[in-house]
């Protein structure tokens, strides 16, 4: 499989702290990565690698290099912000400018972008991507906050894949939705796996089994194992893994 | 071995551990009492086998509500999964291994209706290597010991070429007089019940060496490759 992201000896500080520590690994394009590990592993800075945001943090830095389609991110004629098109971000907590409306959430990158062309048929197209069209179609000019916590996080998921990313990163994005909002979120990560690669971060270990192909685990900044994922969670190698999925740790 | 953060999760999976300890133990005490049964023709020994056998029965049921309840409530991975989806499969094999000696000993009552056969040894080595080998088995899996049930699964082909020999043996003491057909046919079904109890003992191996390796045995060449 052609590999989409090639991590290699990626390590990552806030200043004094070494928050990971040598991680390699490649994501196949349309795969789907989940991250496990406990808190302060160093899965969220290993995502906002993955985009150039630990830069962005005063006091970051990070050596090693991380390629998209075998482009080293840091090259000097990488534009972070055209890159950052490319590989797309949705966050723990939905997101939405709250003054604008649906509509012109979605539109939001492609107008910071200077992307012009047909608006109304991108939106329905991104909504649609993100199963949220049908709920929304009828009130696309009322505000953002007038949706739900799942349909929030849904109209963010639009809102990136407008752009039209060919990587997503999805940090702990259906932690603080119901059962129902977070099935949602799953099916359509199957979905979006057909056209983009994905990269989730995730505590729900049963999320990262049903969603992921293969699975990280990440402790104390070190990448522990990587596997399939239904080796990971029904006979991982690692004895720290074998402990973390069982619930054997600390 | 490493315990869980939460203890209460040890505490049910020891509790399950310990329940089917208990029904491995009830299940080779029916063997054992059902064969006695026969070679001292005590029907009324015959006769309580079936006790011991609804109280397999009543564990069966309390094993299988215990591996749902750990399923639903503790989502389990790795070892923990694999132990319980191995509960789930071996008590099957367990429980059957109960009912056939059930069945050993409904022949014996019959059996001991009629005049003795000649004495058959090789009846009672089956009925020994049977044993051995549930025994064999259920040591294998409270150890976690996947050699212990490797062995258990190669002793089957001796398990297998003794029942051969029985069953030569009985058509012979058959054809010699027609007189012995009726008594010699029911020891046949013992010999076969003592067989498939091999069967189960090579299952309940199979799921042990799947529980601590991690790889399935069964059936080499029907496994469909996944990308």
């Amino acid at each position: 499989m052609r590999p989409k992201v090639e991590v290699r000896s990626l390590n990552a500080w806030f200043k004094a702290n070494h928050a990971l520590r040598n991680v390699s690994l490649t994501v196949p394009a349309n795969t789907v990565l989940a991250i496990i590990g406990p808190s302060g592993c160093g899965k969220t800075t290993f995502v906002r690698c993955l985009n150039r945001m630990h830069e962005l943090v005063p006091g970051a830095c990070q050596s090693g290099n991380v390629l998209v389609d075998g482009q080293d991110l840091h090259a000097r004629r990488v534009d972070p912000v055209n890159l950052r098109r490319r590989v797309g971000m949705v966050f723990q907590r939905a997101n939405p400018f709250p003054t604008m409306t649906i509509f012109d959430n979605v539109v939001a990158g492609l107008k910071l972008n200077g992307v012009r062309g047909d608006y109304p048929a991108l939106v329905e197209k991104s909504l649609r991507q993100a199963a949220l069209w049908d709920e929304v179609k009828d009130r696309l000019r009322q505000s953002a906050v007038s949706l739900s916590g799942g349909q929030q996080q849904r109209l963010c998921i639009a809102r990136a894949l407008a752009v039209d990313p060919e990587v997503l990163l999805m940090d702990e994005p259906a932690s603080a939705l119901d059962p129902i909002a977070t099935a949602r979120i799953e099916e359509l990560i199957r979905q979006l796996r057909e056209s983009l690669t994905i990269v989730i971060v995730t505590h729900n270990m049963q999320q990262a089994a049903r969603v992921s192909d293969s699975t990280a685990f990440f402790y104390m900044g070190e990448l522990i194992e990587h596997g399939p994922t239904e080796q990971i969670f029904t006979n991982p190698r690692e004895s720290r893994t074998e402990d973390y999925v069982t619930g054997k740790f600390g | 071995m490493k315990a869980h953060t939460d203890k209460t999760y040890d505490l049910q999976l020891e509790d399950l551990r310990n329940k089917l300890l208990t029904l491995g133990g009830n299940v080779e005490t029916e063997i054992a009492t059902s064969m006695r049964a026969l070679t001292e023709r005590d029907s009324k020994l015959a006769e309580t086998v079936s006790g011991q056998d609804r109280e397999v029965n009543r564990l069966e049921i309390e094993i299988d509500e215990a591996c749902r309840r750990l399923l639903v409530l503790r989502q389990p991975a790795a070892s923990d999964l694999r132990f319980i989806t191995t509960a789930l499969k071996i008590v099957v094999d367990l429980e059957r291994i109960g009912d056939l000696a059930v069945n050993i000993a409904e022949r014996a009552i019959d059996l001991n209706q009629s005049p003795p056969l000649k004495p058959i040894p090789d009846l009672s080595r089956l009925a020994d290597l049977g044993q051995r080998q549930v025994r064999a088995a259920l040591d294998a899996f409270v150890e976690a010991d996947p050699d212990k049930a490797e062995q258990v699964i190669k002793n089957d082909d001796l398990l297998d070429s003794l029942y051969h020999n029985l069953v030569n043996e009985l058509l012979a003491l058959m054809m010699e007089d027609p007189r012995n057909i009726r008594r010699a046919n029911s020891l046949l079904f013992v010999a076969k019940h003592l067989e498939r109890i091999g069967d189960h003992a090579t299952n309940v191996a199979e799921m042990v060496i799947y529980m601590v390796r991690g790889t399935d045995i069964r059936h080499p060449g029907s496994r469909v490759q996944r990308k």
